[in-house]
């Protein structure tokens, strides 16, 4: 018999990160619609609310700009309490160039925010963080959020079940939302199942205390990317958030040589207030990210979500969370709980992300090639400044390098935008150009 | 209203969509509060009311039909912009995102047809209800 979801079933939730609550209150919100009444435990050691590690997701923080869209349907509005700054544009940065790309509305539809309570060296916990405001949504609709650390689980007469020091709770469905950061993949191990581990690489997150005033005068509500030809260095970015920048390097391998030549770049350094020591902040992290997925992210009453299955390579972690998050909450309540349920109806949502990564590699392999070919890079700037300061010119680098940099649409669609041979044909000539001509690019913003 | 925020910022009275042009996008707002008004014989009539967390002009993304009131500030109001791409590609790929969309419109039916009934009731009802008033 298949099993499924009935009145009185229990779900465990292992982690209260975004996939974890995510996944709660998708699962109450349709168990409601069916009338159907579920308890649900979300086991969660950190405390949001705290500043520094103890309540971090270690995250460059960023709701990019289809998920902000993608909440507000579902009824959730990031308030200004968590929004610390709503970004409207970005500037791309390559070592001689600076160019500034505006949404077509001139909205701010991507949220900067902090996961948790914000860095360590946090003055005053002015906002609150993104982990702990879900979390209390998910509260809010019966979710029971228990504080502590699962380190023990087995199986008791077909079902999962999750032992603690001092008390033990079976479980009809449980739910792994461990992200990549913690022993949680030992205990799916234990349950038996059959998947590999996924891939994973270190990336770099540090939080610099500049204050929102400096911070506004200089970076302003953009989103900062650097194309630097520094090997291994994939994806560079400094994220404007209310008193502090959060610097994110996405790579192979991140380590200090590479951080210091980023920092020591003169398009770093120009970012920045002239008497600026830029180096790392107080608090910073090298957080694992996932790569690439892990093979079968569900058996029986069990599925894994977010990071630790799949989620979108370097950009987006947050809206990968909410599509698994969605799609195994959709699949419990609506067809069943058993590996067959999970495999019709939840791995096509979990596959169109791990294969869509693959078109992500190819473009960041590109992206690598035309760093390190200096007229090609030029022609990216050129073909940009040329859209940018014709209004009624067609935006294609531009939205190219929009969706790319924030994660606003799948790799698959950037990839074949570029084979446009009208995108083709116009790259191929301000290429050209790039390389007849030296100086910079005319459209360059002048600020900063 | 502080950089912390989300959307785009519209001063009271400001038009945040216009009767008769395509429906290329919907709305939340995220602050404040709208009104929605419907343009008969060059005056505007109110025919209703927006509030935070309300979403508009998906009507025009359904029916592909040109917007059916026009939608103004009351007040300072903050207004998220949803692409129509971009939504019904989700929707595509997540029928349900639909659901809360559905919800909206199914209250608004209901509150149409109550004032609807309210309308209808007016000559005879009334009349009768006077009677029974006077005693």
């Amino acid at each position: 018999m298949r099993a499924a979801l009935e009145d009185g079933s229990r779900v465990g939730i292992i982690g209260g990160g975004p996939a974890g609550s995510f996944f709660a209150q998708f699962l109450l919100s349709f168990a409601h619609r069916m009338d159907l009444d579920l308890s649900v435990d979300i086991y969660e050691p950190r405390d949001f609310t705290k500043p520094g590690p103890a309540g971090c997701n270690m995250c460059g923080g960023i709701v990019s700009e289809t998920l902000v869209q993608a909440l507000a349907i579902e009824g959730i509005n990031l308030p200004s309490g968590i929004v610390q700054r709503g970004i409207d544009s970005y500037e791309l940065h390559t070592d001689a160039d600076r160019i500034r790309i505006a949404t077509p509305l001139s909205e701010k539809r991507i949220a900067a925010i902090h996961r948790g309570g914000g860095p360590r060296d946090v003055k005053e916990l002015t906002w609150g963080g993104l982990d702990g405001y879900l979390q209390t949504l998910a509260k809010n609709l019966g979710a029971k959020v228990i504080a502590a650390r699962v380190s023990e689980v087995d199986w008791d007469k077909g079902r999962p079940r999750v032992l603690l020091p001092d008390s033990a709770r079976t479980y009809d469905l449980l739910v792994g939302a461990t992200g990549v950061n913690s022993t949680g993949w030992q205990l799916f191990e234990k349950l038996g199942l059959p998947s590999k581990h996924c891939e994973t690489t270190k990336a770099y997150i540090t939080e610099l205390h500049l204050g929102s005033e400096t911070i506004g005068r200089h970076f302003g509500n953009s989103m900062h990317m650097f194309l630097l030809d520094i090997p291994r260095l994939d994806c560079a970015a400094i994220i404007p958030k209310g008193d502090f920048l959060t610097v994110c390097l996405l790579g192979r391998d991140i380590d200090k040589d590479l951080i210091n030549t980023f920092f020591e770049s003169p398009a770093v350094k120009r970012c920045f207030p002239s008497n600026w020591n830029v180096a790392e902040g107080v608090c910073h992290c090298s957080p694992k990210i996932n790569v690439r997925e892990a093979t079968r992210p569900f058996m029986d009453r069990l599925v894994l979500l977010g990071d630790c299955g799949a989620t979108r390579l370097y950009k987006d972690g947050i809206g990968a969370a909410y599509r698994t998050a969605k799609a195994a909450a959709r699949t419990a309540v609506f067809s069943g709980i058993s590996a067959e349920d999970f495999q019709r109806h939840y791995w096509p949502v979990y596959r169109s992300i791990a294969n869509d990564n693959r078109f992500g590699w190819l473009i960041f392999a590109v992206v690598h090639w035309i760093k390190a070919f200096r007229p090609l890079l030029r022609g990216v700037i050129r073909m940009t400044a040329g859209e940018q300061a014709r209004p009624s010119a067609a935006k294609r680098m531009s939205i190219v390098l929009w969706d790319m940099f924030t994660g606003s649409a799948p790799y698959r669609e950037i990839f074949a935008r570029t084979l446009d041979p009208r995108f083709l044909g116009r790259f191929a000539w301000e290429s050209a150009l790039a390389a007849a001509s030296r100086g910079k690019v005319k459209g360059e913003v002048a600020h900063g | 209203m502080d950089d912390g925020v989300l959307g785009r910022e519209y001063a009271d009275s400001a038009v945040i969509c216009h009767q008769g042009e395509p429906g290329d996008r919907m709305y939340v707002i995220q602050a404040g509060r709208a009104t929605v008004l419907r343009e008969e014989g060059g005056v505007e009539v109110v025919v209703g009311e927006l509030k935070t967390g309300d979403v508009f002009g998906e009507m025009a993304i359904f029916d592909r039909q040109p917007r059916s009131a026009t939608v103004r500030a009351k007040g300072a109001a903050r207004v998220l912009t949803l692409d129509k791409r971009a939504f019904l590609r989700q929707v595509h790929e997540d029928p349900s995102l639909a659901y809360r969309v559905l919800e909206g419109m199914s209250l608004r039916i209901r509150r149409l047809d109550a004032e609807l009934s309210g309308i209808r009731r007016c000559p005879q009802q009334e009349a009768v209800l006077a009677a029974q008033a006077r005693g």
